[in-house]
């Protein structure tokens, strides 16, 4: 009997996870004692975090897209389809208007943004969340030559926990080096009482928003957006008036788990070490999607699916799965436009920053570069 | 107000979600709400104890009550 694996969604999580099966797994794989397939609803494979530089015109969108045929081991069976639904009692799934069957099912289908469920939202603010988004918001900031830049936090959790400071702290590089800084007033908004949902997060970079003139808002929830008047109301009564108006907004989990029952908000609840569902069987989730309380961030999902082709090896090779995963997530922090630093932090060790360096940044760029062997499973 | 008598009109379960994931789920509960409505939240981050009603009192809405149930606290709030 064939044990097959179902992998849904060929973002970070699903195609290192893909990669890591097929080069653990090659001998069963060749002998037909196992099957992996990854479905995607799309024919590339995208790297979000390259829409932060789309922003500044550092990047374009196409650098962050390559096609999954090329990333995925020929071992793995690549199902350019939708996943429809997923039945987790008789285990199948619905794609490409068929239905398939699963031993073991990983779940890695990511976020996706809700812009509609603020007021005023998708017309009055930017983002670079999203491709067209960024490049959108890419033409406003290069015609933004005064006024009030305010950068809100609406969603949370939102993807790469670090984002909104580094956005606000490169936009007052960017401001600055072009001689614009003196005409344009940056404003950070956060929901809760400091500037990060890390406190460790929030006391390093207290100080330097202060340092840079950059305002900071705390418990400040957006209930609206009023787009005609440039006015961004909270629920807690603050006003703020922008003229160019950029969130993070609202994300939600894919409307395929929501819509197959397995997590209300489209996140699936899962044992933050075994990263197994908890109501269903055999069902894994990781990355964005899993709801274990760490950050969204690809270096969380890339760990996360190491951990999961370890446990799914011991699965099919009749041994007790021991692998587990300490939380560990590791994201560079852009401090300006040349400079940066990173984090680093798992359930049991908080997170510290260090000082920013040119070297750091140079290391976040060419990690943007070396991405793609990671994503074959090569790093 | 004794929390058997407070009719929650949706309950939201954090419990498990480390800080500020129960705050953030609460915030978009009442985002959802109606005036009157009351949520009830479950959470077992106790800094949710303090840092729900700070953030009642400024946002105006109101804690009717918080309950420890052992493992976890109930924390009743109406969107005011
Ligand atoms: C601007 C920006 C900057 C970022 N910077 C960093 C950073 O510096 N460091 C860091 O660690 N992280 C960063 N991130 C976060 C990181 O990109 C995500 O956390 C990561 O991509 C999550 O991986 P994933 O595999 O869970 O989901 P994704 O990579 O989002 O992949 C999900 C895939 O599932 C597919 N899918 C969804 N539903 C279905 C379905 N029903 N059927 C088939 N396929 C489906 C999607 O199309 C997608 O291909 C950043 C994100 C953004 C937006």
């Amino acid at each position: 009997m064939t044990h097959r694996i179902a992998i849904i969604g060929g973002g970070t999580g699903g195609v290192v996870l893909a990669n890591n099966l097929a080069e653990r797994l090659a001998p069963e794989i060749d002998a037909g004692e196992v099957a992996v397939s990854l479905f995607n609803d799309g024919e590339d494979h995208i790297y979000k975090p390259v829409w932060l530089y789309v922003a500044f015109g550092q990047r374009e969108p196409a650098d962050g897209r390559r096609p999954l045929a090329e990333l995925v081991d020929d071992r793995v069976d690549l199902r350019i389809e939708r996943v429809d639904d997923i039945d987790t009692e008789e285990k199948t799934l619905s794609a490409g208007g068929g239905t398939v069957g699963y031993d073991s099912l990983v779940i890695a289908t990511g976020s996706q943004m809700d812009t509609e469920s603020i007021d005023g939202l998708d017309e009055g603010g930017y983002h670079f969340y999203g491709e067209s988004a960024s490049t959108e918001l890419r033409d406003e900031l290069l015609s933004f030559t005064e006024g009030h830049l305010v950068l809100s936090v609406i969603g949370n959790p939102h993807m790469c926990p670090v984002a909104p400071l580094e956005f606000v702290m490169m936009a007052d590089d960017w401001f600055r080096s072009r001689g614009l800084r003196e005409d344009i007033d940056i404003t950070y908004t956060y929901p809760i009482m400091r500037t990060h949902g890390n406190e460790h997060i929030a006391e390093w970079a207290r100080p330097r928003l202060a340092e840079r003139d950059i305002a900071v808002e705390t418990m400040f929830n957006a209930e609206a957006i009023d787009p005609s008047d440039g006015m961004l109301t909270s629920m807690e009564g603050t006003e703020l008036d922008y003229d160019l108006l950029v969130t993070i907004p609202p994300h939600t989990g894919s409307d395929l788990i929501t819509q197959a029952g397995l997590g209300e908000t489209g996140w699936v609840d899962v044992d933050s070490h075994t990263l197994e569902a908890t109501e269903f069987d055999d069902v894994y989730a990781i990355g964005d999607a899993a709801a274990i309380g760490v950050p969204k961030a690809g270096s969380a999902a890339h760990y996360q699916a190491n951990v999961v082709a370890k446990r799914l090896t011991s699965t099919v090779r009749d041994q007790q799965p021991t692998a587990t995963y300490d939380g560990k997530t590791l994201c560079f922090v852009e401090t300006g436009m040349d400079e940066a630093t990173y984090v680093s932090f798992d359930y049991n060790n908080d997170p510290s920053p260090g000082r920013p360096s040119r070297t750091l940044h140079w290391s976040k760029l060419a990690y943007n570069e070396s991405y793609w062997l990671t994503a074959r499973g090569l790093l | 107000m004794s929390t058997e008598s407070i009719d929650a009109d949706r309950t939201v379960d954090s419990r498990g979600a480390t800080c500020p994931g129960p705050m953030m789920d609460l915030v978009g509960a009442i985002r959802d709400a109606e005036v009157g409505d009351v949520i009830e939240l479950l959470s077992d981050a106790e800094q949710s104890t303090t840092d729900i009603p700070a953030w009642a009192d400024e946002s105006g809405n109101e804690v009717l009550a918080i309950d420890d149930a052992g493992d976890h606290y109930q924390i009743y709030v109406r969107k005011t």
